[in-house]
């Protein structure tokens, strides 16, 4: 089965999806990347979503759960490059995303992270 | 109204979920909706494609593209034979699932698009049908 | 349709510059010269030159109806007279009253003319009377035609003055908002808000209501899905220029504004924006 792959850059991850994901892809991600943060004791994790052009609930859902689930292990997550459609049709579907962090650009996303880590 | 084209595609195994995106967005790219528009249907399709697969035990969608005066909209309909949904009112508030899933799949799918009507009774199958107008 | 006689065509032919003189004696003396809106000359120009026309017209066409080839020219002169009328802001009966006015000397001097022969004299009236009515409502159609344009054109331009996203600073955008919002078009300002966010990777942008006479429980649903919108994007949005009455109106619709931030006006807004970029303004 393929898999997302994470690239590892310091203590931050990165993560950039560019696949129209099946949920078994997601939940794939989501297992490799808790696995790899207690591996690596990274402090951070990017995901870069600007290639996706729809997030379902249950990418949604994936995104929340990888955010949390990263907090519990201390690194901070943030979610960059939504598209403004996606973003949209997110809202209007009920899924507003609590407690994720967001940034433009990757760019704009490792300077929040840095500024998160700094500040603990 | 006019039907100009129709067909129909099977949505059996969770890659079907994936095929059945990548087709919506092209009709919606074909009937003429606009980004955001696209976006909105593809997504709808995508809960109640998963919903068919993961509730109804697999099943079939239909789609239309429809013509009424100057606009012109894409119909879908999800049909299966599963267990169905005893209470459809209640299925429809949001955070209810039978599942493990958010609860906002039908909920979400219908602010999505224009027209909904779900239709299921136990023993019988479930058939929802949603329409996006440009 | 009653015919004009070879008879009225050569009294009307011979009587033009009295019927001129008439016309526009009749109408300097109802006010209608007197308008600032039209110079003396250009109406006696245009009596004059419609004059022309209808007897040129009358003459090829007789008595056949105002639709035909015949009467194209005259057609066409009403048109444009309509046109500018409109532009000019007269309403349609000022307009149709243009070539109502010229009954009242034309019936005179068929009367004198014709007074002869009673039954001509009433078969010729009716005739005349017809194509001035033809012409008259064929002035009001085209009038009314172009105030119609005149809306259109009015209402796109209207749509697309509503819709400027401003850049205010690096990184600062701004959607002054003004007029009524139905939901149709918030979605469209608030679809282009978004598209410029990633254009411009500006971190903020806010949204100015200043000129938003009121909020209805929609407008501020548009408005709070567009700053979650915002956020998830990975920006921030502020939303200024809050009156007390809409402020007012959302407290009473019971409408949850949790974390945005408002601003009284787009100064305070365009301060804050800046203070957060680590910037700050001083008097040089």
């Amino acid at each position: 089965m393929d898999r997302i792959p994470i690239l590892r850059m310091g203590e931050f991850l990165l993560v950039t999806i560019q696949v129209d994901m099946h949920d078994q892809l997601a939940l794939a991600l989501q297992d490799d990347l808790s696995e790899r943060i207690s591996k690596t004791a990274a402090r951070g994790v990017l995901i870069d979503i600007s290639a996706l052009d729809m997030v379902d609930s249950f990418i949604g859902r994936m995104i929340g759960t990888i955010s949390a689930q990263s907090r519990i292990m201390d690194a901070h997550t943030v979610v960059v490059g939504m598209q403004p459609e996606v973003a949209i049709t997110l809202v209007e579907l009920g899924l507003t995303l609590p407690g994720v962090s967001t940034a433009l650009d990757v760019e704009r996303g490792m300077k929040l992270l840095r500024q998160r880590v700094a500040s603990e | 109204m006019n039907v100009r084209t129709h067909g129909s595609m099977p949505v059996r195994r969770e890659q079907d979920v994936v095929l059945a995106r990548q087709a919506v967005r092209k009709l919606a790219v074909d009937c003429g909706m606009r980004l955001v528009d696209q976006t909105k249907m593809v997504t709808a399709a995508s809960e109640l494609a998963r919903n068919t697969v993961v509730y109804g035990g697999g099943g079939d969608m239909d789609w239309e593209l429809l013509e009424d005066g100057a606009r012109t909209g894409l119909r879908l309909v999800f049909r299966d034979e599963g267990p169905g949904i005893a209470d459809t009112a209640l299925a429809m508030t949001d955070g209810w699932t039978s599942g493990s899933g958010l609860g906002l799949g039908l909920t979400g799918a219908r602010r999505l698009v224009s027209e909904f009507e779900l239709d299921s009774a136990p023993g019988k199958g479930t058939r929802v049908s949603i329409t996006r107008w440009t | 349709m009653a015919e004009l006689r070879q008879r009225t065509l050569d009294v009307l032919g011979k009587n033009q510059k009295w019927l001129l003189d008439e016309w526009n004696r009749d109408l300097s003396g109802s006010g209608v010269g007197n308008d600032n809106r039209i110079g003396k000359d250009e109406l006696g120009q245009q009596t004059a030159e419609f004059l022309d026309l209808m007897i040129r017209g009358a003459t090829q066409g007789g008595g056949t109806g105002i639709g035909t080839a015949a009467w194209g020219d005259v057609r066409a002169f009403l048109e444009a007279l309509s046109r500018s009328r409109a532009l000019q802001g007269f309403d349609s009966l000022q307009t149709a009253n243009f070539i109502f006015s010229i009954k009242r000397p034309l019936f005179a001097l068929l009367q004198r003319e014709l007074g002869d022969e009673p039954a001509l004299l009433a078969e010729q009236l009716w005739a005349i009377s017809e194509i001035l009515d033809s012409l008259g409502m064929h002035t009001v159609n085209s009038f009314q035609k172009s105030r119609e344009d005149v809306i259109r054109r009015q209402q796109e331009e209207l749509l697309e003055l509503s819709t400027p996203v401003i850049k205010l600073w690096d990184g600062v955008l701004a959607l002054p908002m003004i007029g009524t919002l139905d939901s149709q078009r918030t979605q469209v300002v608030m679809e282009s808000l978004l598209q410029r966010i990633v254009e411009t990777g500006a971190e903020i942008a806010i949204i100015d209501i200043t000129g938003v006479p009121t909020v209805d429980t929609l407008v501020a649903q548009h408005l709070l899905k567009t700053v979650t919108a915002i956020r998830l994007m990975g920006a921030d949005c502020i939303i200024s220029g809050v009156r007390p009455q809409i402020a007012q109106t959302i407290v009473h619709l019971g409408l949850d504004l949790q974390g945005i931030v408002t601003k009284a006006n787009l100064a305070d807004a365009l301060a804050m924006a800046l203070r957060r970029n680590g910037l700050s303004v001083v008097k040089g």
